[in-house]
């Protein structure tokens, strides 16, 4: 117990689930109402500017399949990194994986001759398996020589962007985009389909609830998923109980970096059928995800949740940009004031504050009575 | 001021004692007086009465868990004590923070250095100092410090940065930085853990340079040879309690370690050595370095019998931590050869050793025995969760897991709320139930337990000793660490005894004889038996 000024802080032994979710809300509520001063410093009505958001997102079938869309990178991403998270493996490179995944796609689209019913299951097949080695690299780094691993993974995001901007300026060019910077357009073969009147691909959307509900099972009921627990909240205890780090850290990565991946299949595959600038192709998505999988605190069945509200304020951008006339990039302010209050809340999931009453001191009783 | 009942008990005590004067306090540079300190679950100090004179360097021996750091710590204003008074040259003082110590001239030096490695000693010892100016706050303090260096004989450069000292000299900038706050009173808490033996010799002459200056020490120390060496008055404590103060000129080495270790001891009947091919674990020849690199087992060979308790004795520290660590997969050895039921296991990995049916009660409970935020279930199947009947193929065996763990909690009577709940909600001594049950339940060739009853309280220390000694009934090797010599006596069959790194003698428990074993602890080899 410790006391500053009036409050006393009592440390949690374990929160309940009832106070990580009230944390989580009041955190996403903190931060709506600062942004709400960038509104008003726009000379926006801050809560004509929100009316207007919901009515655009929430209140229609267009908004709410809007929101939909951006949600599945978010839910295959957010799925990935809340397993790494789990291993307490920092990854912050869903972005490249994302990435590494759309170029191994564009690949085997443009130049596999791979036919019909087989294509687009090798271009996500082959997404993983890029996407995997590319995460699966850091994790090599970090058990064999101990480099730190948001450092790898941060760099190597920047790696895969120059390797997608090369390939589409140099080798990959495509030949009908007049001089543009793209590849060519996909075969027909190689293009996801949508739900009608929407730019849902709802194919990749059955991908990532599935990837979600496996990576669930994966650690409640397996082996790999037991060990990948205790590697995150013990390391000791995994050295104890003969877990072998090298087969945790490059399993979870494998798998992290896999289901990045896919998330960068679905855009190029479902709504961009071509590969093409690297902020195109993601808009941040690898990022955001770290904010999806840390509110849903590490679990792949909430990241379902915490992706569509995220999914919500990539779409609440298009009306900030439309309906409001504010620049789009809100959205990264809304971003980060969500991360900066969900981390500043951490204490309060450890803590318990109340006022301090009358006469107390910060040990529980009275120390030596003088003579 | 009537004389208390604490005084009453230091005086009271042993043969050979000092029979302390009445003093007026003022002439003592502290005096300590019925403090009393509980934690949850354990008193670690019971009415303790404590004093020291300037000049003087007085030695606080005990084993760990003993209650003498908690004393100290109090004093340093680390903790506050439940009850009791401090008296600082003769004036009843309230010591609310290190603050307060500090500036009553009390400082500490502790046993895991507080230094910032990247800094230089200069600006170590300027941290947190009063009066320093903003920019370079370092550049006051070299004058005072070279100063102070030369006075007591430690030599250390201003300017070198902390992370290119050795451990010795590291404690020196732990001194200079107490000598530069003004201490008068200066606590060394085990300072000599760390520290070669030439270091301890280096750290013994400024010892005595600062006695001769008036300054009073206390030295924290479960060494019975540095409290001859270094201390002039002694006061042993044990179980949170002072067993008695005595000078060290009238005193002898057996006396303390007879003192520190108590003398109520159930002796035990001798069981015959095991034949060949009996033995749960055979050690040959086996040498190891710590984390340092330096060596920390060096030759040991020792063997363990079926249905036996063999007892490791002696002061932590000398290896024991590296032994285990081999034995259990978690260390390489360099050299030597292990051997468990018969095979031959020599740098086997843990989980081969695990499988090999080698149960690990690991000495840091919190951190390696159980997986804090886990629930109790899932740390129940903890090192044996990869084989059946806990998985097939990668899947877990959710059923099969649910029925061993409602037998392990109802078999070994572990309160929890649930299986379900966090293992860190759960007692110390339920933590410690909880690794039993998974280690001791498929009845193990061999079990490994490292300072099993540590910090538990009585009920539980009782029930883990019941569960060993039924592991051993059953058939198991059972090799016990322990500082607790007493614990040793009551259960081993055999004891051996380990100093910086060898097995200084073994005996039977019927035969043992605790002077002897105090002296072995201390690192007298083993007299040659009388015929």
């Amino acid at each position: 117990m410790k006391r500053f000024g009036p409050f006393v802080f009592e440390r949690r032994l374990a929160p309940s689930r009832t106070t990580v979710i009230g944390v989580s809300v009041a955190a996403v509520a903190l931060a709506l109402l600062v942004s709400a001063l960038i509104f008003w410093g726009y000379g926006v009505n801050p809560w004509k500017a929100y009316v207007a958001i919901a009515q655009e997102t929430l209140g229609s079938r267009h908004g709410l399949m809007e929101i939909i869309r951006r949600a599945i990178p978010l839910i295959l991403c957010g799925v990935g990194l809340a397993l790494a998270f789990r291993a307490r493996f920092w990854n912050i490179g869903a972005e490249g994986q994302v990435l590494a995944g759309a170029v191994a796609a564009s690949g085997i689209a443009l130049f596999s001759g791979i036919l019909a019913p087989w294509l687009l299951p090798a271009m996500f097949g082959g997404g993983f398996l890029a996407g995997a080695l590319w995460g699966a690299v850091p994790a090599l780094l970090r058990v064999r020589f101990a480099v730190n691993e948001v450092i790898s993974t941060l760099m190597m995001n920047y790696i895969m962007i120059y390797i997608v901007e090369w390939l589409i300026h140099g080798p990959w060019k495509g030949a009908t985009m007049r001089g543009f910077a793209y590849s060519d357009f996909f075969p027909d073969a190689a293009k996801l389909a949508l739900i009608p009147g929407t730019r849902v691909h709802w194919p990749t959307l059955v991908v990532g609830v599935a990837a979600a509900v496996v990576v669930a099972a994966l650690l409640a009921r397996t082996r790999l998923g037991y060990e990948i627990r205790v590697v995150g909240q013990s390391t000791d205890a995994a050295r104890y109980a003969g877990i072998s780090f090298f087969k945790v850290m490059v399993w979870t990565m494998l798998l992290s970096g896999g289901l990045a991946a896919l998330a960068g299949v679905g855009e190029v595959a479902g709504i961009h059928y071509r590969l093409r600038s690297p902020t195109h192709i993601s808009l941040g998505y690898g990022y955001t995800s770290i904010i999806v999988a840390w509110l849903a605190r590490g679990s792949p069945l909430a990241v379902i949740l915490t992706a569509l509200l995220f999914g919500l304020i990539f779409a609440a951008g298009d009306t900030v940009r439309v309906v409001l006339q504010m620049p789009f990039q809100i959205v990264s302010v809304l971003n980060g004031l969500i991360l900066f209050f969900l981390i500043g809340s951490e204490l309060l999931m450890q803590w318990r504050v109340r006022i301090a009453a009358k006469g107390e001191r910060w040990t529980g009783r009275a120390g030596s009575s003088g003579s | 001021m009537t004389v208390s009942a604490a005084d009453r008990y230091t005086r009271h005590v042993m043969g050979g004692i000092e029979r302390a004067q009445a003093a007026a306090p003022s002439s003592l540079a502290v005096l300590l007086r019925d403090i009393t300190k509980t934690f949850p679950g354990v008193l670690a100090n019971d009415r303790v009465a404590f004093e020291v004179r300037p000049g003087e360097v007085h030695a606080l021996l005990g084993e760990n868990g003993a209650g003498k750091t908690t004393l100290m710590n109090i004093l340093y204003g680390l903790y506050r004590p439940d009850s009791g008074q401090i008296f600082v040259r003769g004036e009843s003082v309230l010591i609310r923070s290190p603050r307060d110590s500090i500036a009553l001239g009390i400082g500490m030096v502790h046993q895991h250095f507080k230094l910032i490695p990247p800094h230089t000693v200069a600006e170590n010892v300027a941290l947190g100092l009063k009066g320093t100016p903003f920019w370079n706050p370092a550049r006051v303090v070299e004058r005072g410090l070279r100063e102070l260096s030369e006075r007591y004989g430690l030599p250390v450069d201003p300017a070198t940065r902390v992370w290119d000292l050795a451990a010795g000299e590291q404690q020196r900038v732990e001194i200079l930085k107490a000598l530069y706050r003004g201490a008068q009173i200066l606590v060394l808490d085990e300072p000599t853990s760390v520290l070669t033996p030439q270091e301890t010799a280096e750290l013994f002459k400024v010892l005595a340079r600062m006695k001769a200056e008036g300054q009073a020490v206390v030295l924290i120390t479960h060494k019975l040879a540095e409290v001859m060496e270094a201390a002039d008055r002694v006061t042993v404590m044990r179980r949170g309690r002072v067993v008695g103060t005595v000078r060290t000129q009238e005193t002898s080495k057996a006396e303390l370690a007879r003192m520190m270790v108590g003398r109520e001891v159930v002796f035990r009947l001798t069981k015959g050595a095991c034949a060949p091919g009996e033995e749960a674990l055979l050690v040959d020849d086996l040498w190891v370095r710590n984390d340092r690199r330096l060596p920390a087992v060096r030759g040991v060979s020792l063997k363990v019998c079926q249905a036996e308790i063999l007892g490791i004795a002696g002061v932590a520290g000398n290896g024991q931590r590296e032994l285990v660590e081999t034995l259990t997969g978690l260390r390489k050895a360099d050299r030597g050869r292990v051997e468990i039921g018969g095979r031959g296991v020599t740098n086997a990995s843990a989980r081969t050793l695990a499988s090999a049916g080698v149960a690990h009660v690991p000495e840091d409970r919190l951190r390696m025995g159980i997986v804090p935020g886990m629930s109790v279930a899932d740390n129940l199947i903890l090192r044996r969760h990869h084989r059946p009947p806990f998985s097939r193929g990668p899947l877990l065996q959710a059923g099969k897991i649910r029925e061993v763990v409602g037998q392990a909690i109802e078999g070994y009577g572990i309160v929890t709320p649930t299986p379900h709940a966090p293992a860190k909600l759960l007692s110390g001594g339920n933590i410690q139930k909880l690794i039993l049950a998974r280690e001791l339940s498929e009845g193990p060739t061999l079990i490994i337990a490292a300072h099993p009853t540590y910090g538990l309280d009585v009920g539980s220390t009782e029930q883990v000793r019941r569960f060993l000694l039924r592991c051993r009934d059953e058939g198991g090797g059972v090799l016990l660490v322990s500082e607790d010599l007493e614990e040793i006596m009551e259960l081993a069959d055999q004891i051996a005894v380990m100093f910086r790194g060898e097995i200084m003698g073994t005996v039977a428990a019927g035969e043992a004889d605790l002077e002897e074993i105090g002296l072995m602890m201390a690192g007298e080899a083993r007299r040659a038996p009388q015929p």
